[in-house]
């Protein structure tokens, strides 16, 4: 793939249906945080210091690619355009943190788009993995297998006691943050979805919505789980609690389906395919109404009312749907509301027009 | 004297707004429901404002208060400068040499966020090597405890013989980290 698809294209192969438990979980994800030794973290380095961070970085992607196995893009935060950045953002490669200030903040960027290592991040090193469905266990040795390669060229921050060192203490020790996108529309309609919440709160893990700005108005029933907990286990014990929590609630949004499925399958039926059929033919669609009517449509391929939808449809319809990747596409951001809605509703025909189901 | 609400006449108003728009300036009396369709931000708890590291920032100033402050306040680090006064403002530590200097102010709070403070995951080969060697004295230092209490002394002294060589190289490559910095 060429750097121009990172931004142009709303492909993403880690957030296509597949891997295990796909009816529910949409893809894992392992983040690793490290610092070199001596030099001080991101927000309290001059520019040399953060020029010398990414030359460290730089001098070791060739052996991060051997290990992965794929080229990476290299995209240099000040050289790229407001909106390119968003994109990046809206793919989940970049955190909105990344673009405080642009100067010396790069990220490399598999071209499976399934690795990507921010440099000057709030760490010095933010090396992530993502794979679709549940599946920790292979992202977590893929970023370990790179840490290593950092680890045996340039010398990394650790302290016997405290781990691996980090600019926010709430990382601190293994710097790992592991995390799963679930899709609950199940629990949302049952209205179950808060004591999940709250229940996965207890265990220390902590559980938000993908989109949707408060608390009580999530957009497209997407939930993110991830561990609290940095410091005093082992990665196998963080991964392992945060992998039984979430086929937990895969087993109560599996339940919670039944449910529907037994005392509402008429109009549970019927709206998946107004909903398809919306989409299929709008000609205006705002953010919102998108991200509810898709999370019905693939409610019901998983459930087996609509036919197997193409596996790359639900990815390329979130993606390419935001406001943000639809302005870099149209090259600007001074579009109004209706000229977006109406791009939206056309991108979206465009996309279900190639994969149409019966 | 009671004052009643402008908008609709019914309740007690306790609510002053003053209003400006393009034709100047609009004061109201209000009651609460009335003043509530007036602007989300104005009524917005601040709590949904608050962001995790305004909360960790509460958190680490608090942890802090328990200890003995003017010690604490004199103590900067040597490799960025950064004083324990700037983490409870930002939330942020400065550079790994920090987590040396602040070791025992950090290590209650580190109990407090993680409930532990005692790293028990990855070691790096490299750099961790000294750290491998010393978990594999302590096993040695047990098994060494046990033999001589079934009084299996050669197993023992093959125990201690082995400390002994991981004792030296040790001391050996620590005494070379010592001039390195951190």
């Amino acid at each position: 793939m060429a750097i121009a698809d990172l931004f142009g294209s709303a492909s993403l192969p880690w957030l296509n249906i597949g891997g295990r438990e796909s009816d529910v979980v949409l893809s894992s994800r392992i983040r690793l945080a490290r610092n070199f030794r001596g030099i001080p973290f991101p927000n309290r380095a001059d520019f040399t210091q953060l020029a010398k961070v990414q030359e460290m970085a730089s001098s070791v992607l060739p052996e991060m690619e051997h290990a992965v196995g794929q080229s990476f893009d290299v995209v240099d935060m000040d050289r790229t355009s407001p909106l390119e950045r968003e994109v990046l953002i809206e793919k989940r490669l970049i955190t909105r943190n990344f673009l405080r200030s642009p100067q010396h903040r790069v990220v490399f960027i598999s071209q499976g788009r399934h690795v990507s290592v921010m440099v000057n991040e709030e760490d010095h090193l933010r090396i992530q993995c993502m794979v679709n469905g549940l599946d920790l266990d292979n992202p977590l040795s893929m970023a370990s297998g790179i840490d290593d390669l950092v680890e045996s060229q340039l010398d990394v921050a650790f302290d016997e006691k405290m781990g691996y060192l980090t600019s926010c203490p709430t990382n601190l020790g293994t710097g790992l943050r592991a995390s799963v996108l679930l899709h609950l529309p199940g629990l949302v309609y049952t209205r179950n979805i808060n004591n999940i919440i709250n229940i996965s709160q207890q265990l220390g893990l902590s559980v938000r919505a993908l989109y949707g700005e408060d608390d009580q108005e999530w957009q497209g029933d997407i939930f993110q789980i991830s561990n609290q907990l940095t410091l005093g286990f082992s990665e196998e014990e963080i991964v392992g609690n945060l992998k039984s929590a979430a086929k937990e609630i895969v087993s109560h949004e599996r339940r919670a389906r039944k449910a529907l499925e037994l005392y509402r399958k008429d109009q549970l039926e019927d709206s998946v395919w107004r909903a398809y059929g919306i989409l299929c033919h709008a000609r205006s669609l705002s953010e919102k109404e998108v991200l509810d009517l898709l999370s019905k449509v693939r409610l019901g391929v998983d459930m087996g009312f609509i036919g197997e939808a193409c596996a790359a449809c639900f990815s390329e319809i979130l993606i390419g749907s935001r406001t943000s990747y639809l302005q870099n596409l149209a090259g600007s951001d001074n579009m109004s509301g209706s000229e977006l809605d109406r791009m939206r509703a056309e991108a979206v025909r465009k996309i279900l027009s190639v994969h149409r189901v019966e | 004297m009671e004052m009643v609400c402008d908008e609709c006449g019914k309740n007690e108003a306790y609510i002053h707004i003053v209003q400006i728009g393009p034709n100047g300036k609009i004061e109201k009396n209000l009651c609460e429901e009335c003043a509530s369709g007036y602007g989300s931000t104005m009524f917005a708890s601040p709590q949904n404002s608050m962001s995790v590291d305004d909360f960790l920032k509460g958190v680490f100033s608090n942890a802090a208060e328990s200890g003995n402050d003017s010690r604490r306040h004199e103590l900067v680090c040597p490799n960025c400068g950064m004083s324990y006064q700037d983490f409870q403002q930002t939330g942020k530590i400065g550079c790994s040499v920090c987590y040396d200097t602040f070791r025992q102010q950090l290590e209650p709070l580190l109990r407090r966020v993680h409930g532990s403070s005692v790293h028990s995951g990855k070691i790096p080969h490299r750099s961790g090597g000294a750290l491998e060697m010393k978990h594999e004295i302590e096993m040695l230092r047990r098994k060494l405890r046990e033999a001589v209490q079934q009084e299996e002394y050669e197993k023992a002294a093959e125990y201690r013989d082995r400390i002994r060589v991981l004792e030296k190289e040790l001391g050996a490559r620590e005494g070379g980290m010592e001039d390195g910095n951190r």
